[in-house]
């Protein structure tokens, strides 16, 4: 009846990893989470903002003076929607957005353009209108010139999103993935029951590490597939680098989580730690855009953030194609907040 | 019933000297020796605030005392705890296991951080859970909760086993299945450190109790010689209509009455002979003219032993 030698499932290691993922998949609001909530998110997102062939433009021309010859002019160039509105109506939808400009004639014959310079669509209008404009009333281009189109994979903004909400996912499932189970497991004093046993408390830890890294490739591969087979993202850089970004990446937020975890001793503590933590790099590290839109002076304390270092490193690898050589800096930060959360979790862990 | 694969550790099983431990500005321990002989269920009986669980959680290595020795299987905690913790067993006051885990999956949790032991399905087959064996944890009643308790404690064939509040909160017929359970694993020479604020169960399942109150100990023996000390196997509880009363001096003094005391309009004797003492307590009550509202008779328990050295019930806190 005794067991000299154990079978491999009968390994505490194993067994303690098999109840993490019994744990995971037996929680359908996790598996939604962490699983289809953000390829529903890429989903949602690449279509709300896919390229459009040309976008369309939309002005107004006040109806006073020689309103509908310009309105003609202008509804014979591309790309440009033009509606008639009297001049109250017009200043309202240039309020509200819906017009980028308001072409106002006069009986002089000179035009007003009414348009808001901080709005890059009113600029972009302005330019159009006063060329079609201009050329209307018979102005000639002294250059030459030729368009050449380039339409490339890889500068839309859905190559530019699925990395960042990989990076997203990868801080998500991390924190609260490490973080709920471990305050989740002391609140019920499961902690303390494991800890009266001769379990290994390293083997406990590292329990967690080996489930997060089959859970990582899954993931990953989910919302990476559906980003190169939906929308065609490119995978321009090595996969070697693409996993090792990763599995560092999924690691450091992990360690993060455990130091979250270290002390609190309710579910509601946790959650508010974690968003505190989490906050912050949902807004400056650049999930939906550039982190770069922020204002230089706190640029260095952007760049620090773990999720600034790992979407930025995603992208570089995605979508430029970049060496190990080109990431080394930002694998480095990474590397640094993994060490670093791990040893002070290891320092403040209460077991009870 | 169980298999015995170690034999059972000789001597003294759990020795605590002298032991304190204060939170802030309360002592929970002031001062306490105990010792477990091997092969015998000891019980620590005190009312909830009394010192138990911070004792035993002590003697099992999860907290720290401010001073005094434990030695556990004639070994002190801080070194090479891991081997130690492969012989002991523990049952801890209000662990929750993962819900969502079956009652096999917890146990082959447990049973895979022992060297040795019963396998899982021996080990779920003792407690009686074997119909629960496939069912979530979460969807057990409490009973079959401390029962699944009872078999982690088990999973590694321990030499000491440290039960704290095994039954509270449990019905009355899942506290007797469990009695049932621990009678067995006693019958079967492993020693067993119990903590219970139950009289019942400590009169039951222990060899030797130790009555704690405050972080003390005040008693110390086997349930019937702690009884037997009262020098009265019953007592008498009774109250009176209002407005009458009777002085406590004229109850001291009726034939077979050991001590008398009233308490929030209730009087409370110890009595040595029943069938004596109740035709003269009748008459006196008579004579006083005092009106009974209420009259009760038990034989004595632990629980008058706590009443008559406290002044206090266990579970009045």
């Amino acid at each position: 009846m005794s067991e000299p030698g154990r079978r491999w499932t009968g390994h505490p290691l194993v067994q303690l990893t098999r109840v993490r993922y019994r744990e995971f998949f037996r929680e359908p609001e996790a598996v939604f989470w962490v699983f289809i909530f953000p390829v529903l998110l890429a989903a949602g997102l690449g279509i709300a903002f896919r390229n459009r062939a040309a976008d369309r433009t939309v002005v107004a021309v006040v109806t006073t003076g020689q309103a509908a010859p310009l309105a003609d002019a202008l509804r014979r160039a591309d790309g440009l929607d033009v509606s008639l509105l009297t001049d109250s109506a017009a200043s309202e939808a240039l309020r509200i957005g819906n017009v980028a400009m308001v072409v106002v004639p006069s009986a002089s014959g000179q035009l007003e353009y009414r348009y808001d310079d901080s709005r890059p669509e009113s600029r972009t209008a302005r330019l159009v209108v006063d060329d079609v404009l201009q050329r209307a009333s018979g102005r000639r281009n002294p250059l030459a010139v030729r368009d050449q189109l380039v339409r490339e994979r890889g500068a839309r903004y859905i190559d530019f999103l699925v990395p960042g909400l990989l990076g997203m996912n990868l801080m998500g499932s991390g924190i609260w993935g490490l973080g709920f189970a471990i305050v989740d497991a002391r609140k019920k004093r499961l902690l303390k029951r494991l800890i009266a046993t001769p379990m290994s408390r390293s083997q406990y830890l590292a329990s967690f590490v080996l489930s997060r890294l089959t859970l990582l490739v899954i993931e990953v591969t989910l919302l990476l597939g559906f980003g190169v087979l939906v929308f065609g993202i490119p995978l321009r850089g090595s996969l070697p680098l693409l996993a090792t970004i990763c599995l560092v990446s999924s690691l450091a937020f992990a360690s993060l989580g455990l130091l979250i975890a270290s002390r609190a001793q309710t579910m509601e503590g946790a959650s508010g730690l974690m968003n505190l933590v989490m906050l912050p790099m949902w807004i400056f590290s650049g999930v939906f855009f550039s982190a770069s839109r922020f204002p230089e002076q706190i640029q260095p304390f952007i760049q620090a953030l773990p999720l600034t270092a790992v979407i930025d490193a995603l992208r570089a690898n995605i979508l430029r194609g970049a060496g190990w050589h080109m990431v080394t800096g930002e694998l480095a930060i990474i590397l640094a907040w993994m060490v670093g959360s791990f040893v002070l979790a290891l320092k403040l862990f209460r077991w009870r | 019933m169980i298999p015995r694969m170690r034999t059972p550790h000789q001597g003294i099983a759990l020795q605590v000297r002298n032991l304190r431990k204060a939170y802030q500005d309360v002592v929970a321990v002031d001062g306490l020796d105990l010792e477990v002989h091997s092969g015998e269920c000891f019980g620590l009986l005190g009312p909830n605030g009394a010192g138990k669980t911070t004792t035993v959680e002590i003697c099992e290595g999860l907290n720290t005392p401010d001073s005094g020795e434990v030695l556990v299987l004639g070994r002190g905690w801080g070194h090479q705890d891991r081997e130690l913790r492969q012989r002991l067993g523990i049952s801890l006051q209000e662990t929750q296991f993962s819900e969502k885990l079956t009652v096999d999956e917890t146990v082959q949790l447990f049973r895979s951080f022992y060297d040795r032991g019963p396998s899982p399905a021996e080990v779920i087959a003792m407690v009686q859970l074997q119909e629960k064996a496939q069912s979530r944890v979460g969807s057990l009643s409490g009973g079959q909760k401390q029962r699944l308790a009872l078999a982690c404690a088990l999973v590694g064939d321990p030499e000491l086993l440290f039960l704290d509040e095994p039954t509270t909160g449990l019905d009355p017929q899942s506290r007797r299945q469990l009695w049932e359970l621990i009678e067995r694993f006693k019958a079967d020479g492993r020693s067993i450190l119990l903590t219970t604020h139950y009289m019942d169960e400590a009169e039951r399942l222990c060899d030797r109790v130790a009555i704690v109150d405050h972080g003390r100990m005040i008693a110390l023996g086997t349930p019937q010689a702690l009884i037997a000390r009262l020098e009265a196997e019953h007592v008498v509880e009774f109250a009176l209509a209002e407005p009458s009363a009777i002085d406590e001096t004229l109850l001291r003094a009726i034939d077979g009455v050991c001590a008398a005391e009233r308490r929030n309009g209730t009087y409370r004797l110890q009595v040595s002979e029943l069938h004596r003492a109740m035709p003269s307590l009748l008459a006196e009550l008579r004579r006083q003219g005092a009106q009974l509202a209420e009259l009760r008779t038990h034989s004595a328990t632990l629980e008058d032993v706590f009443v008559s050295l406290t002044g206090r019930h266990l579970r009045d806190e």
